[in-house]
């Protein structure tokens, strides 16, 4: 029987690790996912797990540590957030170059500067082409489960990539919201052992990470990192799979929400597609036909799949809670406007709407706004704006 | 057991031939010395930070490390070595290491990657009491790059950042004490070190380091031949004459005491040590003694205080 809590984004996080019991967790605070490594130093403390905690003196040093321990032969798992994840940007690479399945829970807020605490995905968007799987949650509970997930794919000998689990900060880590939680044991069958290949502390096999790789050598080291992006794509829908026939919610690369008779679409990641479900149950209800496209994995892009799905809108709104400062568009709407138009779909209009920047608050009605300008371009009209900003004073 | 010169070097090498370090480097010498240090029945994991030593001895697909080795970055081998550390301490509670002899963790950084842009990572992870040695060669500048200034670069020294000029004399700041900086981090074992004679002193202070329960930090001299100008052939001489100048002495804090390991019966001017180099070339031009005679007031008054720690014990 699955366990009925009331959790917040950050705890349900927390529990997920304790229930992995990973061998290394090193972390350093930071708005808003320091309750994450608290929680955990109080699981250690009260030897709820028997984790190797490292409070280290950085968030470069965390990941260094985790890509030692990884390495090591351990399961290593962190968290972060905004500036955060930006010191640990070199490091990023170089765990994902490394082939490293470290986990990482990334708390999105905006990073500086000015300095702000609030929520917006310039962080996780500035690591996007770091080599790290991305899997954005719009609840607690998808954040959990995507924490569940996380090891299986990372872990995966056709994968062996790092994987970041993001979710908003503030309005998904901090608000209570009702979770079913697995049962510890069935999480730790699920997840199963961690048996690399190959680990430094192997006495009899020692071996050697991290070489100077020149131009004989690098190329190929990094085809092979593609090809395990490539790889990916299919073990995040076995896992899936798996994790449905579990606990009965199902997750694919991205959620549709009423887009089956939709004329148009939102497509938006995280928390913001709550509200924007919301809003497309009301106009529904007036006889209005808008849809919604919730991205889960951003990194593999499932560039293909994704062009598919929305083929058949006649104008589709990207909303980004990030800026590329391109003078073009948003990472999401750019991503996705040129995997259409690789993959040959040429019905639907494209607009994107920069959104939310620094906790700027989404309201329903934006979004209504926004899903008006699209049904006024499906009419036939025409795009006057094809990058445009929705809550922003000018 | 008594230092055996002849017994330690016929240990299995663990460092081996074939790496790409320059002839006359000191680095080589006190990386395959320190190794010898470990039990022929131990395991190592080593990391190294960035910089020459790296890049000589691990170019894919050739290692010149027998045990085994990790490099990620420039700054952090510390941190990186901290995480391997914890996670041999989380598997073997989890049993998930049945292996014969103990695992150890020693990490090497350059000055640069250590006194400069490591400190931070170092510091932390020597403060955080991890069980492992982290050992800097110290060749007194970036040499992977082209010999730019480090903090630990020595006064008036001649670098490609620092460099001799008609308005400048080299580098114009003094040299951070790194290895008085890890003794106020009151971990259990800190010494500084210099391959000289048969290697005793820096054989020994490997083992303690190595088999010291807790942090400990080994300062060592690297001379390098490109960097100082000397010739391949001159490096046991120039490293003799570090610390026989007393520029480099040769010390160990253990518990907080001082033990002074070193004192020459016959102390050096330090222009011995300058005038070998031809990085300090430019002191020697006339005019330029008032140069010569600050440096040896600040060898002296190091030395001298260093000393009166010794005493104070
Ligand atoms: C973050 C970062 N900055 C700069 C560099 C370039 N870099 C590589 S090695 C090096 C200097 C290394 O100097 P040191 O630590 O003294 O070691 P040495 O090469 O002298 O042995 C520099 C500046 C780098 N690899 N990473």
């Amino acid at each position: 029987m699955a366990i009925r809590e009331r959790l917040s984004g950050n705890e349900a996080v927390a529990y997920a690790m304790k229930q992995i019991n990973p061998d290394v967790v090193a972390a350093f605070p930071i708005t808003p996912s320091t309750e994450i490594p608290q929680y955990f130093s109080a699981y250690v403390a009260n030897g709820e797990v028997n984790t190797e905690f490292i409070p280290v003196e950085s968030e470069h040093s965390a990941m260094s540590a985790c890509i030692g321990a990884q390495a090591a032969g351990g399961r290593a798992m962190t968290a972060t957030s905004a500036n955060g994840l930006a010191l640990m940007w070199e490091m990023l690479y170089i765990a994902s170059g490394a082939r490293l399945p470290i986990v990482m829970a990334c708390v999105n807020r905006a990073l500086s500067g000015p300095i702000n605490i609030h929520n917006d995905h310039s962080d996780s968007m500035g690591a996007r082409d770091s080599g790290w799987i991305q899997l954005y949650s719009e609840s607690s509970q998808e954040a959990y489960d995507n924490m569940l997930m996380a090891h299986r794919i990372a872990e995966h000998p056709d994968v062996l990539l790092p994987v970041m689990v993001c979710q908003d900060g503030f309005i998904t880590s901090h608000a209570i919201e009702n979770i079913e939680l697995l049962e510890d044991e069935k999480v730790k069958e699920f997840v199963g052992e961690y048996k690399p290949a190959h680990y430094l502390l192997n006495k009899e096999n020692p071996i050697a990470i991290g070489p100077l790789d020149h131009f004989t050598h690098y190329f190929e080291h990094k085809r092979q990192q593609a090809e395990a992006m490539r790889n990916a794509k299919k073990v995040i829908l076995e896992v899936a799979d798996e994790f449905y026939k579990l606990t009965g919610r199902k997750y694919g690369y991205f959620e549709e929400y009423k887009t089956d008779d939709a004329e148009v679409c939102i497509v938006v990641l995280n928390s913001t597609a709550g509200t924007a479900k919301f809003v497309v149950d009301k106009m529904r209800e007036e006889g209005k036909k808008v849809g919604l496209v919730k991205p889960r994995v951003f990194r593999p892009f499932p560039a293909p799949e994704i062009a598919g799905a929305l083929a058949r809108f006649k104008a589709v709104a990207v909303m980004d809670k990030a800026d590329s400062f391109n003078a073009a568009g948003g990472p999401l709407f750019t991503e996705i406007t040129s995997a259409v138009l690789a993959h040959g779909a040429t019905g639907p209009k494209f607009i994107n709407y920069i959104y939310g920047l620094g906790g700027r608050d989404v309201k329903a009605d934006d979004i209504e706004f926004i899903y008006n300008k699209l049904l006024e371009i499906a009419a036939p009209g025409k795009v006057d704006s094809i990058y445009n900003y929705i809550g922003v004073r000018e | 057991m008594a230092y055996n010169f002849k017994e330690v070097a016929r240990k299995p090498e663990r460092f081996t031939g074939g790496h790409r370090m320059c002839a006359g480097c000191g680095a080589p010498v006190v990386i395959r010395q320190i190794l010898r240090a470990l039990k022929p029945e131990d395991h190592a994991v080593i990391s190294a930070a960035t910089g020459c030593l790296e890049v000589s001895t691990f170019l894919y697909p050739y290692s010149a490390w027998k045990d085994s080795f990790i490099h990620s970055a420039f700054e952090n081998a510390a941190a990186t070595i901290s995480g391997a550390e914890a996670a041999y301490n989380g598997m073997r509670r989890r049993g998930k290491l049945d292996q014969e002899g103990e695992t150890k963790f020693i990490a090497f950084g350059g000055d640069g990657g250590t006194y400069d842009i490591g400190i931070q990572a170092l510091s932390g992870a020597m403060e955080r009491g991890h069980d492992m040695v982290y050992v800097c060669y110290d060749n007194g500048a970036y040499m992977n790059t082209g010999i730019q200034r480090s903090s630990a670069t020595p006064m008036f020294a001649d670098t490609t950042t620092s460099p001799v000029g008609r308005e400048s004399q080299g580098k114009n700041q003094r040299k951070k004490d790194l290895t008085e900086i890890m003794v106020n981090h009151h971990i259990p074992y800190v010494a500084q070190t210099a391959a000289i004679g048969n290697l005793k002193d820096l054989y020994e202070k490997a083992e303690k380091a190595i088999y010291t329960k807790g942090p400990a930090f080994l300062n060592v001299l690297a001379p390098c031949p490109r960097g100082w100008r000397y010739e391949a052939s001159d490096l046991m001489q120039i490293n003799k004459l570090a610390v026989d100048t007393c520029f480099w002495p040769l010390y160990e804090v253990v518990e907080g005491k001082y033990t002074v390991n070193y004192k020459p019966k016959n102390k050096l001017p330090v222009v011995e040590f300058l005038k070998a180099q031809g990085r300090f070339r430019h002191l020697f031009k006339k005019g330029n003694e008032e140069l010569l005679d600050m440096i040896q007031k600040e060898v002296d008054r190091r030395w001298e205080r260093l000393l009166s720690l010794e005493a104070s014990n």
